[in-house]
């Protein structure tokens, strides 16, 4: 029997995804979004005590329709992060492992991060008188 | 790290179609197929099978095409119904048992691949090697210290109750191949069906080498590359949750730091 060649048997390629695994690799990826984004927030609080000129500037960078689809962006995955936190949290305590009771807690993390990015922004153009 | 894609050598081609002669409601079984001794990669090959003379079980069709259609489809199988684990395999996309998935719970065709992400020895036939010895690793036996009683080890109802959900684990690896941590890190990572295994052992009230097994847990890999992602629960054909075990391991280490 040869050994040397074998294959390997397909995995990402053929399996189904559910809400549980989607969750699961969302709060590895927004993890590294958030990241990214601590980033760019101190890179703001620099530009903030650096002076007032500079500052406008990377406003404006934020102001700009870019801008506003990284923060967008952001938000989302800090309301995903958070979401999928929490759930983590219960299931590091032993619950939530019931199969029915496991997906409905995944499929509410969509539903609080979409909500929940959705109401900052819409509270956010409010205050700004945009809306 | 993790590799997404499939190597070179295992990327898999279209194969053949076979039809039964004469049938008129026939059904589509796509079937992974590799052959050890032809240099070729794997193909999936379409056995358009006669569904007025199958039985109901998508082991029953495979066993169908091997008999009628083509007599060198190789997979592993025994007691078809669902006690020996032999015939565990990816069925349209979720890990499973051939001899207790039905046909009709697919809408249209069935994919049949082998377990995720293992070395494959022919066809639907995995290499579960450092699957077995992971499992030999954990001393999967009662180890005590205490003299030998003249009977039997006593038990508690109580105590005897919380090896359900655990004892009927037929160790067939659909959950093990169905976690993509075990996918990435087979080789450090003991997996979910091992563990699962390991918890039977810690909570045996009879066991007394709690500590010992705990202690060969402690350690980046083996116990926690769970990231609780459920495919393993997900794909249990026993309706066991190796998740909850390892969780329940998990606590145990918190424990017992105090």
């Amino acid at each position: 029997m040869s050994k040397g060649n074998r294959p390997l048997s397909p995995h990402l390629q053929v399996y189904r995804w559910g809400a549980h695994m989607a969750v699961s690799i969302l709060h590895r990826a927004t993890g590294s979004a958030l990241a990214v984004g601590a980033v760019l927030l101190t890179w703001w609080l620099v530009a903030l005590a650096t002076g007032h000129e500079y500052f406008a500037t990377v406003q404006g960078y934020a102001d700009s329709l870019i801008g506003q689809l990284v923060l967008f962006g952001i938000t989302f995955a800090l309301m995903q992060h958070l979401a999928s936190g929490v759930r983590h949290l219960f299931m590091d305590m032993g619950r939530l492992y019931d199969l029915k009771v496991n997906t409905l807690s995944a499929q509410l993390t969509f539903v609080f991060s979409i909500l929940a990015t959705i109401g900052v922004w819409y509270a956010g153009y409010k205050v700004m008188g945009v809306l | 790290m993790a590799e997404f894609s499939l190597p070179k050598n295992s990327k898999v081609g279209k194969g053949k179609t076979v039809a039964a002669e004469g049938a008129t409601n026939t059904r589509d079984f796509h079937v992974y197929r590799w052959n050890p001794d032809d240099g070729e990669n794997p193909r999936m090959d379409t056995f358009k099978v006669d569904m007025d003379t199958c039985g109901p079980m998508v082991l029953d069709a495979l066993i169908k095409i091997k008999n009628e259609m083509d007599s060198t489809v190789t997979f592993r199988r025994s007691c078809r119904e669902g006690v020996c684990g032999s015939c565990a395999m990816n069925i349209n996309g979720k890990n499973g048992l051939a001899c207790t998935t039905a046909i009709e719970d697919a809408k249209g065709a069935v994919a049949i691949t082998p377990l995720p992400h293992q070395q494959v020895i022919k066809d639907l036939v995995p290499d579960l090697t450092n699957f077995y010895a992971q499992y030999a690793s954990i001393k999967p036996w009662m180890q005590t210290q205490s003299p030998t009683p003249e009977k039997e080890r006593l038990q508690s109802h109580e105590d005897r109750e919380k090896l359900d959900g655990l004892y009927e684990c037929i160790l067939c690896a659909c959950c093990s191949t169905s976690c993509p941590s075990y996918w990435w890190n087979d080789d450090k990572y003991l997996g979910p069906a091992i563990l699962l295994q390991s918890y039977r052992w810690l909570i045996d009230s009879r066991d007394e080498a709690t500590g010992e097994r705990l202690d060969d847990l402690e350690d980046p890999f083996r116990l926690y590359r769970c990231h609780t992602i459920m495919n393993c629960a997900n794909a249990c054909p026993k309706g066991l949750n190796p998740a909850k075990a390892i969780a329940e391991i998990k606590k145990m280490m918190v424990e017992r730091q105090g």
